[in-house]
C-alpha cells in the first residue's frame, strides 16, 4: 500500500515538473536576475528617487511608498476613520467624514491624480476618488493630509474620477452606476434602466491658489457604467475621453448582459464647448444635497457645507458637446500618449488594443462621418478614428501608460503580464509575466507629457504564492520593473495595503522640500488653542466641561483634573507646545468610546469624552516622545451628578489631602 | 582651467564641511567626518559668536522675550532658581554669555552632544531641551527678558 502511495505521488511530481517547464515562466527564478537587489538598494538614511502615492483600495486611505525601495513612508487617512492619528475621532476631523447621507466613515479609494501644470506633475496637490459615496478628495502635499472633501449628487458610483486637465483646471467625476437624478422620484422599477437611469460627468474647478473644489457643472449623460478617462493635453487639450461599458443598459446579471455588444464606447467631451454653453446659459439649475468638507490648517478644525444645486448640461440636447467613439469590447481604460495625439483604449474582452488617433476625430467629425447616433448623441465611424490596432498583444487588455521614448505600456490581466509596444508601428516589443492578474500599472508621469520612463509597476490583484502565507488572505502587491533597457526587468516584490488600485508617482526633489515641518504656535488660531502653559484653563458650560490642555516633553498641564460629574460632556483640547519636527504627542483616555488623538507640533486637536462611571481615569500621552514619556500621563476624577466637587485642574501640585 | 580647478577644490571642501553628523537623517552619500574644530565652551556652537549687549535693558525687547516665554518655554522652565522640568532661569544670563545661551536656544541638538556643562545637566534632567523653532530675534528677545529676570534695568 505505502510502494503504491509513493509511486503515485512521484508521478504526479513528475507531471507537475513537465507541466511547470512547459509553462512560460511563472516563478520568481525565472525572472530575477542578478542585480535586481542592487538596483532597488537605497542605503540606510538616504532617500528613495520618487514617492509613489498608491491607493489603498478597500481601505478607503492613500499611501506612499519610496521607489525603488518599496519602503512605506506613510499612510494618509481620506475616507476611512483612522484610529492611528485621530482622523473621524477627533472632534476636528469628524465633519470631514460629512455627506448627504450623515457620516460615511469608510469608502473605496480607487485612482490617484497627481496635479499638474503644462501637462507635468507638480507637486501640489495629490486627488483622489471615493467610489462608494461619491466623493473626491484633495490632499495637500505640504503636509500629507487631506485638506479637502466634495460629494458628488447625481452620481451612484464615482469610478472615472479624478482624472484632470494639464493645468488642473478641471478634476472630473464619471458615475460608473448610473442612477435615477437626485430631483426626480427615484422610486421606479429597476428595469425601467433605459427610461429612468443616467449617468453624469461633473466637472470639478479648482482653485490655483489654494486648491479649493467647486462643482462646475454637470452633463447629463445616457444611462450607462462610466469606467475610466483622461484629459487631452497639447493638441487634444479642451477634450477629455470617457470609456463606457453597458451600452446594452443592462440593469441585472450585468457580467453576461453587458458584455453582449462587440463594441462598446468612448466618449469624446468637448469641455471647452461645454465652457460656452455654460456661459451662454445653456446650462439647467437642479436640486440636489451634497456636502463640501475643507480642512484649515490655520484654525486646525474642519467644516462641513451642506450645498443644494448644481448646473446640468445636456448632452443630448447641446450640439457638439459629446460624441462617441465604438470600441471593442467594454473598454476599460482609456489613456492618452504623451504628444496627446493618440487615445490608447483597451477592451477587457477585447483580443487587441484599438489606438484612436485625435487628429482623425476631430477630421471625423467636421466631415460628419457617422454612422448613426446612440440616445442623440453622434457615434463616429470606428474607421474614421482609428489610428490602428496592437494584434495579439495579450489577454484582458486593462491599462495603459508612457514611457517618453515612443512606447507605450499595457496591463494583460487575464495573461498576467505586461506588454510593451511601439505607439507608431504598433508592434510588440517586450512582454514580462506579472504575479498574479495586474490591474493598473504606473511609470512615473506616465500619463503626462514628460514620463520619467525608469521604472513601471505593475498593482497586481492576486498575491498568492509571492509572500509568506498569513492565512486566507494575503497582502496584495506591487511589482517594480526596470524598463530603462530594452527588456523589462522584474527587481522588486511590495506589498500594499488594501487594493494597490491605481498609483502615481513624482520625482522627489518636486515635494521634499515643501514639507512642513511644525505648524507654528503663534499662527495657531484654533478656538480652543492654548497658547502656552498659562492659558491652560477648565471651563464648565452647563454639561459641557471644556478642557485647555497643552503637552509638551514630558507631561500635560493640566494633569490633575477634578470636579466632572457623570451627565458631563468632557472636551479635551490638546494643544501640543513643541516646535520641533516630528514630535508629535498623543492623548488617551481610559474606557472612552473613542479613538485617541494624534497632535502635531503647533497644533490643537480636541477629544470628546462622556464618562460612564465614577472613579479615577487615566489619560496618557500615546507616542513614545521622550526618556520621560511613561511619565507623560494624569488623572481625571469623575464625581456623582450631585457632587459638590470644584471644578479644578493643576499640574505639579503634589499636595497631600490632609 | 586653473581657477576652475580651484573652484572645484572649494567646492569640495565645503561640501565636506557642511555635512551635518547630528541625528537627523542627513541623506549623506557616505558618512563625513565632522570637520575637526574645537568645541568653544563659552561661545557655544551655532550661529552667534558676538552678541553686542547694553549695559542697561532694552525694556521693549524683554517685553517680546516674555511674551515668547510664555508661549515655548514657560512650561519647562521657572523664573527663580527653581527646576521644574529644566532648570529655573534666575542667574542664567550672569552665569553663561550672551552667545552662548543664543546658541544654545536655537541650536538645542548639537551643543548638547557636546557642550560639558549641557552634558552634565541632562544627566539631572533626562529630557533633551527641545528645539522650539526660535527666530534670531526671538533669541534675542529671550535673552532681554533673562537679563530683566536677573534684576538689570
Ligand atoms: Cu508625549
Amino acid at each position: 500500500m505505502k510502494t503504491i502511495q509513493y509511486i503515485i505521488g512521484a508521478a504526479s511530481v513528475a507531471v507537475a515538473l513537465s507541466a511547470a517547464q512547459s509553462c512560460k515562466p511563472k516563478s520568481a527564478d525565472t525572472a530575477i536576475s542578478g542585480d535586481a537587489a542592487a538596483k532597488t538598494y537605497v542605503a540606510p538614511g538616504k532617500y528613495d528617487e520618487f514617492y509613489n502615492f498608491v491607493s489603498g483600495g478597500f481601505s478607503g486611505q492613500l499611501s506612499v511608498y519610496g521607489i525603488p525601495s518599496g519602503r512605506l513612508l506613510r499612510v494618509i487617512p481620506v475616507f476611512s476613520m483612522d484610529p492611528e492619528k485621530g482622523w473621524g475621532f477627533s472632534e476636528e476631523t469628524k465633519p470631514m467624514l460629512n455627506t448627504s447621507h450623515g457620516n460615511v466613515p469608510w469608502d473605496d479609494l480607487h485612482h490617484v491624480q497627481l496635479s499638474k501644470t503644462n501637462g507635468e506633475n507638480d507637486g501640489r496637490w495629490v486627488f483622489v476618488n471615493g467610489n462608494n459615496t461619491p466623493r473626491l478628495a484633495r490632499i495637500d502635499l505640504k503636509t500629507f493630509r487631506t485638506a479637502e472633501i466634495l460629494e458628488l449628487p447625481n452620481s451612484g458610483g464615482n469610478h472615472s474620477s479624478p482624472f484632470i486637465t494639464e493645468n488642473t483646471e478641471y478634476v472630473v467625476a464619471g458615475t460608473r452606476f448610473s442612477v435615477p437624478m437626485d430631483e426626480v422620484d427615484g422610486d421606479v422599477p429597476i428595469n425601467t434602466y433605459k427610461k429612468n437611469f443616467r449617468g453624469t460627468l461633473s466637472f470639478v474647478s479648482v482653485n490655483q491658489q489654494d486648491g479649493n473644489m467647486d462643482i462646475a457643472f454637470q452633463i447629463e449623460t445616457p444611462g450607462v457604467n462610466f469606467d475610466l478617462s483622461r484629459s487631452g493635453k497639447g493638441p487634444s487639450h479642451g477634450w477629455f475621453f470617457f470609456s463606457c461599458y453597458n451600452t446594452e443598459q443592462a440593469n441585472t446579471l450585468l457580467e453576461v448582459n453587458a458584455s453582449k455588444n462587440d463594441k462598446d464606447f468612448i466618449m469624446a467631451v468637448n469641455w471647452k464647448k461645454a465652457e460656452e454653453y455654460l456661459k451662454a446659459g445653456k446650462g439647467r439649475k437642479v436640486k440636489v444635497k451634497y456636502a463640501h468638507n475643507k480642512y484649515s490648517e490655520e484654525s486646525h478644525t474642519s467644516t462641513s457645507e451642506i450645498k443644494n444645486e448644481v448646473v446640468v448640461l445636456s448632452s443630448k440636447e447641446l450640439k457638439d458637446l459629446c460624441y462617441f467613439i465604438p470600441c471593442p469590447k467594454s473598454p476599460h481604460g482609456i489613456d492618452i500618449d504623451p504628444t496627446g495625439e493618440y487615445m490608447v483604449s483597451s477592451g477587457k474582452l477585447a483580443a487587441l488594443i484599438p489606438v484612436f488617433s485625435f487628429s482623425k476625430m476631430i477630421k471625423a467629425i467636421e466631415s460628419k462621418s457617422f454612422e448613426g447616433d446612440y440616445n442623440g448623441i453622434p457615434v463616429i465611424k470606428y474607421e474614421a478614428a482609428l489610428y490602428g490596432e496592437v494584434q495579439k498583444p495579450g489577454l484582458g487588455p486593462l491599462h495603459t501608460e508612457f514611457d517618453g521614448r515612443g512606447n507605450a505600456i499595457t496591463t494583460m490581466f487575464v495573461s498576467s503580464e505586461i506588454v510593451k509596444w511601439n505607439i507608431k508601428d504598433l508592434k510588440v516589443i517586450d512582454r514580462q509575466p506579472t504575479f498574479y492578474s495586474p490591474g493598473h500599472l504606473m511609470i512615473p508621469g506616465g500619463d503626462s507629457k514628460k514620463p520619467d520612463g525608469k521604472y513601471v509597476i505593475s498593482y497586481n490583484k492576486i498575491t498568492k504564492d509571492r509572500f509568506l502565507p498569513t492565512g486566507p488572505e494575503l497582502a496584495q502587491s506591487a511589482q517594480l520593473f526596470d524598463i530603462s533597457g530594452d527588456k523589462m526587468q522584474l527587481i522588486l516584490d511590495f506589498p500594499t495595503i488594501g487594493e494597490p488600485h491605481y498609483a502615481q508617482a513624482i520625482r522627489a526633489e518636486k515635494v521634499k522640500d515643501q514639507s512642513l515641518k511644525t505648524f507654528k504656535l503663534e499662527a495657531n488660531k484654533h478656538p480652543y488653542a492654548s497658547r502656552g502653559e498659562g492659558e491652560t484653563k477648565i471651563v464648565r458650560d452647563k454639561n459641557k466641561v471644556h478642557v485647555y490642555m497643552t503637552a509638551i516633553r514630558s507631561h500635560l498641564t493640566p494633569d490633575n483634573i477634578e470636579g466632572v460629574k457623570m451627565g458631563d460632556e468632557v472636551y479635551f483640547h490638546v494643544t501640543n507646545l513643541e516646535q520641533d519636527w516630528d514630535v508629535p504627542h498623543g492623548f488617551a483616555v481610559k474606557g472612552a468610546s473613542n479613538g485617541e488623538l494624534l497632535v502635531m507640533p503647533g497644533e490643537t486637536q480636541t477629544l470628546k469624552w462622556v464618562p460612564d462611571r465614577v472613579g479615577i481615569f487615566p489619560i496618557y500621552c500615546t507616542d513614545f516622545c521622550s526618556a520621560l514619556h511613561q511619565e507623560m500621563s494624569g488623572y481625571v476624577r469623575v464625581s456623582p451628578a450631585s457632587s459638590k466637587v470644584a471644578l479644578v485642574g493643576n499640574t505639579g501640585t503634589n499636595l497631600p489631602a490632609e | 582651467m586653473k581657477k576652475t580647478l580651484m573652484l572645484i577644490v572649494a567646492g569640495v571642501i565645503l561640501y565636506a564641511c557642511g555635512q551635518k553628523t547630528g541625528q537627523t537623517g542627513d541623506n549623506a552619500e557616505t558618512p563625513q567626518k565632522p570637520a575637526v574644530t574645537e568645541y568653544d565652551p563659552q561661545r557655544g556652537e551655532g550661529k552667534f559668536t558676538n552678541v553686542e549687549i547694553s549695559e542697561r535693558l532694552d525694556a521693549q525687547m524683554a517685553a517680546s522675550g516674555k511674551q515668547i516665554f510664555d508661549l515655548k518655554c514657560s512650561s519647562c522652565h521657572k523664573l527663580t532658581d527653581e527646576k521644574l522640568v529644566g532648570p529655573g532661569w534666575q542667574g542664567v544670563s550672569t552665569k553663561h554669555k550672551p552667545e552662548w545661551i543664543m546658541n544654545f536656544i536655537t541650536n538645542p541638538d548639537a551643543m548638547i552632544d557636546k557642550d560639558p556643562q549641557l552634558q552634565a545637566q541632562l544627566e539631572l534632567c533626562l529630557v533633551r531641551m527641545p528645539n522650539q523653532n526660535l527666530s534670531d530675534d526671538d533669541a534675542r528677545h529671550i535673552l532681554e527678558f533673562m537679563r530683566q529676570n536677573d534684576g538689570v534695568q
